[in-house]
C-alpha cells in the first residue's frame, strides 16, 4: 500500500513538472491562489523572522557606528552638491521639454509593499508580497525600491503579488549603459550577479559604468537605474543592482501603463503678426521703424511681454538695416 | 467506552504534529531573511524533517505528508512545482530503504548520513533543475544550501527530538 502510494506521488510530482512546462500560465495561476490562501499566514511568520533580522542588522551596526557615521557624513556632503546640480538640472531640463513639446512621460501610479516571502531555495530568486490585484497590482508592473529596480510582476492573486528578481535564472531586462548608450540585455541566472549580454561587439565596458533600464520592448520605462558593471572577466560582463535585496523590506510596485499627458499643442505666437518674407517693402518699413526710434519695446509695447515672440520682429528688422544705407 | 474516543482523538492529533512541523519549516524556510540576496540559500529544513522522521517515527510521516510539503514549498518559493516533491519523496524513500544504516548509535554517523543525503538530494535538485530550465544552474546557491543545511542539522534535528520525546511521552501518558 505504501509502496503504491508512493509510486502514485512519483508519478503525480512528474506529471506536475510536465504540466508546468507546458502550460506554465495554469500552473502559475495556481500558484497565485495558493498564494493568496498563504498570504496572512506568510504574513504572520515573517513578523518574527523580519524582527530577528532588524535585531542582528541593529547589533552589527553597533559595531561600527563610528566608520558608518564617517562615511554618511561624507556621502552627505557629495549629495548635497549633487542635489544642487540636480535642481538645476530639473529646471534647464523642464524648460528644453517645454521647448521642444517632448511628448510627456507616462504617468505613475504606485503601491507601496511589504515582502512577506522570498524563495529561500537554490532554484529561484522571487519574493512575495502584501498587495495584489485589489490594490492594482497587475502582473508586468515594475517592482522599484529607493536604489533601483528590484524585478517586475510575474503573477498576482487578490491579496498577494509574486515579484520575479532582477537576479532570477528567467528575469530578462533591456537596458542601456548610461552615457555610451549601447543596448543590452540583463539576464539573470540566480546568481547575485546578474550577466550583461547582447552589447554590440565595439564597446568597451569598465567596471563603474552604471547600467540602467533602456525602455526597449516596452516592459520596462527607459532610464531606471539597474546597477553598476562589478566585473568584466572571459568578455562576461557582471552587473551588481543597486538594490540590496538582503536588506528589502519594501517594494514599490508602479504601474507605467498609465496613460501620459497628450502631446501639448504648440502655442500660437503673440503679439503682432510676423511680416511677410516676400513683401521688401514692409521689411525695410518696419527695420525705418526701429532703427529711428530705437525703442523697440515701446514700438511693440504689447508684445514685449511675450519674449519668444516679441524678439522676433527686430531680429530680421536689424538684417535689412545695413542694405538699405 | 466514554474514555476512548479523546484517546482515539488524542491519537490522531499525534499523527498530525509531523506533518504540521513540515508546514512550519516550509513557512520558516520562505520568511524574508534575505538570504537570498547573497549567492546562496536557505537551509534545507523541509529535507532535514523527513530524514529525521523517516529514521524515527516513519509511521508518522507518510508519503502523502511529505508530497504535501513539497508541494507547497515549490508553489510559495517559486520553485518548479513538482520539483522539490519530487526529491523529498525520493529521500525518503532512500533513507526508509537504508533505514538500518541510519539508524545510528551515535549522532555523529547520524550527522554524517545526513550530510551524505543533503549532497545526494542537492546533486539530484541540480541536475532536475538544470534538465528543467535547459541549461546548467548556477551552482553556488546548491552549494550554499548544503553547506548550511549540514551546519545547522544539529540544532534542527534537537528541536525536531524534542518534540518526538513530547510525542512518546504523550503515548505513555495514554
Amino acid at each position: 500500500m505504501q509502496r503504491f502510494a508512493f509510486a502514485a506521488l512519483l508519478m503525480l510530482s512528474v506529471g506536475l513538472i510536465i504540466l508546468g512546462k507546458l502550460d506554465s500560465v495554469l500552473i502559475e495561476r495556481g500558484r497565485a491562489v495558493v498564494v493568496d490562501l498563504m498570504a496572512p499566514v506568510l504574513d504572520a511568520v515573517a513578523q518574527p523572522i523580519g524582527s530577528i533580522k532588524k535585531g542582528v542588522a541593529a547589533v552589527d551596526s553597533w559595531f561600527n557606528l563610528y566608520a558608518e557615521n564617517q562615511a554618511l557624513h561624507e556621502e552627505n556632503e557629495r549629495l548635497r552638491a549633487w542635489a544642487s546640480t540636480a535642481r538645476r538640472l530639473a529646471v534647464e531640463n523642464a524648460a528644453y521639454r517645454d521647448l521642444l513639446h517632448v511628448r510627456s512621460e507616462p504617468r505613475a501610479r504606485f503601491v507601496t509593499t511589504r515582502i512577506v516571502a522570498e524563495s529561500g531555495g537554490p532554484f529561484a530568486r522571487s519574493v512575495v508580497v502584501d498587495a495584489g490585484a485589489d490594490n492594482g497590482v497587475r502582473a508586468g508592473q515594475i517592482g522599484l525600491s529607493g536604489s533601483g529596480v528590484v524585478g517586475r510582476v510575474l503573477a498576482t492573486g487578490r491579496r498577494s503579488a509574486r515579484l520575479l528578481l532582477l537576479t532570477d535564472l528567467n528575469s530578462r531586462v533591456p537596458v542601456a549603459l548610461e552615457g555610451v548608450g549601447a543596448r543590452g540585455v540583463l539576464e539573470g541566472d540566480n546568481s547575485s550577479l546578474p550577466r550583461l549580454s547582447y552589447l554590440p561587439g565595439v564597446v568597451r565596458v569598465h567596471p563603474g559604468d552604471r547600467v540602467v533600464t533602456s525602455g526597449i520592448g516596452g516592459m520596462f520605462p527607459p532610464g531606471l537605474p539597474i546597477g553598476a558593471v562589478e566585473a568584466v572577466t572571459n568578455g562576461v560582463v557582471r552587473v551588481r543592482p543597486w538594490v540590496r535585496f538582503e536588506t528589502l523590506d519594501f517594494v514599490k510596485i508602479v504601474d507605467y501603463d498609465a496613460e501620459p499627458d497628450p502631446v501639448p499643442d504648440p502655442q500660437p505666437p503673440i503679439g503682432p503678426p510676423l511680416p511677410a518674407l516676400n513683401t521688401p517693402a514692409l521689411n525695410t518699413s518696419s527695420g525705418a521703424v526701429s532703427g529711428t526710434s530705437g525703442a523697440a519695446p515701446a514700438a511693440n509695447g504689447d508684445a514685449g511681454a511675450q519674449d519668444g515672440a516679441g524678439a522676433q520682429p527686430p531680429a530680421p528688422a536689424a538684417k535689412p538695416a545695413p542694405a538699405a544705407q | 467506552m466514554t474514555e476512548s474516543w479523546p484517546r482515539r482523538l488524542l491519537a490522531n492529533l499525534v499523527l498530525l504534529v509531523p506533518p504540521l512541523v513540515g508546514l512550519l519549516c516550509v513557512l520558516v524556510g520562505v520568511a524574508p531573511s534575505g538570504i537570498s540576496a547573497i549567492d546562496a540559500a536557505g537551509p534545507a529544513l523541509t529535507l532535514m524533517l523527513v530524514y529525521f522522521w523517516t529514521i524515527f517515527q516513519p509511521a508518522l510521516l507518510p508519503p502523502p505528508a511529505v508530497f504535501i510539503i513539497g508541494l507547497l514549498q515549490d508553489t510559495l518559493s517559486g520553485a518548479p512545482i513538482g520539483l522539490g516533491t519530487l526529491i523529498l519523496l525520493g529521500v525518503q524513500q532512500f533513507v526508509a530503504h537504508e533505514r538500518r544504516v541510519f539508524t545510528a548509535r551515535t549522532f555523529t554517523i547520524a550527522w554524517l548520513g545526513f550530510g551524505m543525503v543533503a549532497v545526494l538530494a542537492t546533486a539530484a535538485g541540480w541536475l532536475l533543475g538544470s534538465i528543467h530550465a535547459g541549461l546548467l544552474l548556477e551552482v553556488r546557491p546548491f552549494l550554499g544550501q548544503v553547506l548550511l543545511s549540514v551546519t545547522l542539522y544539529p540544532v534542527v534535528s534537537w528541536l525536531f527530538g524534542q518534540i518526538v520525546r513530547g510525542l512518546k511521552s504523550l503515548e505513555a501518558f495514554r
